[in-house]
């Protein structure tokens, strides 16, 4: 009877050892309906693509689209929030099966994880207070700029500033707005809709003026290497959207402007 | 588990590294001299001083004590701003450590001039010595002696919370283990390194003060 035993369970594991492969080559997208739910990371910290509402769940133009997109799947979104400095890693440790979170591409992030089509429109520059005359990255020289860790305009003004400007990296959005509010930095390289924020929150002496633009960086959906199928499926829900006017619509509530042509 | 490691990705930001520990090393050299000194300072007012001087200093160190290090850095560094107070993210880093060690070690080393039994100051008192005197040639050095390790351990603790300044863009360690995480993404690796750094440089610094220990206070 013991030895039956044993050779039903050397012929049970050798059999799972085939079976391996295949549940290796599964699809996230496979996963995601059989478990009914998708779980999409989104920022926090960075309005009006995400930020704690009212009652302190997040809102913004990122959980619209991730709802969009659960629903579009039929399974149900789970919100996961992150902040720009751990959202990649998020996706890669598989805490997340989708990153929409005002993601900017660029070739150092697509070695590790791949893009869907733009989904917003966003554009980055150097603003700082009205009366500094600054028009250009060279202007930059001898000036500190305050930028967020991580951030495509950070690593932007990285590569490109004179080596005689100071850059000064904080964690987070938050702490970014907070250092040009209360004066530690009157230069920041940041979002055109982070500066809008700031504009609305801060005292008339600190609201920020654009002085240049970095890049024209429109926003992608960001998903783990090797899912084909998951990808597919993202970019055609987003394709969609722009062409039923429902992405437009997002955009409408969230930047007070629709989806330029550009992103079309 | 399908992940690869790839410790190679960091050689190209040793320096960053490199950078970040030493910024480390003198910020916590520089602070632990000034907040001990200032522990010093609050445990002789709280143990010899009048009533009112001692009221202060506890109140100082109660509310020290009893919140967050990144609360007072944040404070220190966003909030003074707003009195009109605006200090560069180093000096802020270091004026926190400095307060934060200081509360700390004022009850330490006030502990250990309790312990020192009070024949000895009235041994010194006797001699005509004056109440300055009788501190610096009786009571502390005894009672330094008594706490020596607790303050060491305080330090260590120190040493490893000024981690948190990189939260106020100081290129400290944890900074540098920050930045090049956010360039490479290769976070398992680069903090696996930078804790490795922070426990070799725990280990040397306890070996350092006990040998400092031993010169300085030889075994009676």
């Amino acid at each position: 009877m013991t030895r039956l035993f044993k050779a039903a369970t050397a012929a049970f594991f050798s059999m799972a050892v085939f079976a391996l492969p295949y549940g290796a080559k599964a699809d996230a997208l496979d996963d995601i309906m059989k478990a009914k739910v998708i779980k999409i990371a989104v920022p926090q910290d960075f309005a009006p693509f995400g930020s704690a509402g009212p009652d302190l769940k997040p809102v913004g133009y990122d959980i619209d689209v991730a709802n969009l997109i659960g629903k579009e799947l039929g399974v149900k979104t789970e919100i996961i929030p992150v902040t720009s400095a751990n959202r990649i890693p998020y996706l890669q440790t598989k805490k997340a099966d989708l990153v929409i979170s005002s993601l900017g591409k660029n070739p150092e992030r697509e070695k590790v994880i791949d893009f869907s089509v733009a989904y917003a429109p966003f554009f980055s520059g150097v603003y700082g207070l009205k009366d500094l005359k600054i028009a250009k990255m060279e202007d930059l020289a001898g000036k500190t700029v305050g930028a967020t860790r991580g951030a495509i305009e950070e690593q932007e003004v990285t590569t490109m500033a004179p080596s005689s400007a100071t850059i000064k990296r904080y964690e987070d959005n938050n702490a970014t707005i907070s250092a040009f509010i209360s004066g530690q930095v009157d230069l920041i390289a940041t979002g055109n809709v982070i500066a809008a924020a700031i504009a609305e929150k801060a005292p008339a002496a600190r609201t920020p003026a654009v002085k240049f633009v970095i890049k024209d960086s429109p926003c992608f959906v960001g998903l783990n290497k090797d899912e084909p199928k998951l990808l597919a499926k993202v970019n055609e829900i987003i394709a969609k959207a722009k062409s039923s006017g429902e992405l437009s619509k997002i955009s409408e509530k969230w930047l007070k402007a629709p989806l330029p042509a550009s992103l079309m | 588990m399908r992940y690869a490691l790839q410790f190679g990705d960091l050689l190209p930001y040793w320096h960053v590294l490199l950078g970040g520990l030493i910024f480390t090393i003198v910020l916590t050299l520089v602070s632990t001299i000034v907040g001990i000194g200032l522990g010093t300072v609050c445990a002789s007012i709280r143990a010899f001083g009048p009533r009112w001087a001692d009221a202060i200093a506890g109140a100082y160190v109660e509310l020290i004590r009893n919140t967050p290090f990144i609360v007072q850095l944040f404070f220190i560094f966003f909030g003074l701003p707003a009195a009109g107070v605006k200090l560069s993210e180093t000096t802020a880093a270091f004026l926190a450590m400095v307060i934060n060690l200081g509360a700390y070690s004022t009850e330490i080393i006030r502990a250990g001039i309790q312990a020192v039994p009070k024949g000895h100051l009235e041994a010194g008192e006797s001699l005509a010595m004056s109440r300055i005197e009788i501190l610096r040639y009786v009571v502390l050095k005894q009672a330094f002696q008594k706490v020596y390790p607790a303050l060491c351990s305080q330090i260590i603790i120190v040493m490893l919370g000024s981690s948190v300044v990189s939260q106020i863009s100081a290129e400290d360690l944890t900074y540098a283990a920050n930045y090049i995480q956010s360039r490479n993404f290769r976070a398992f690796e680069v903090y696996f390194v930078a804790a490795l750094f922070y426990l070799v440089l725990a280990i040397s610094m306890r070996a350092i003060l006990r040998g400092i220990g031993h010169v300085i206070f030889p075994k009676a």
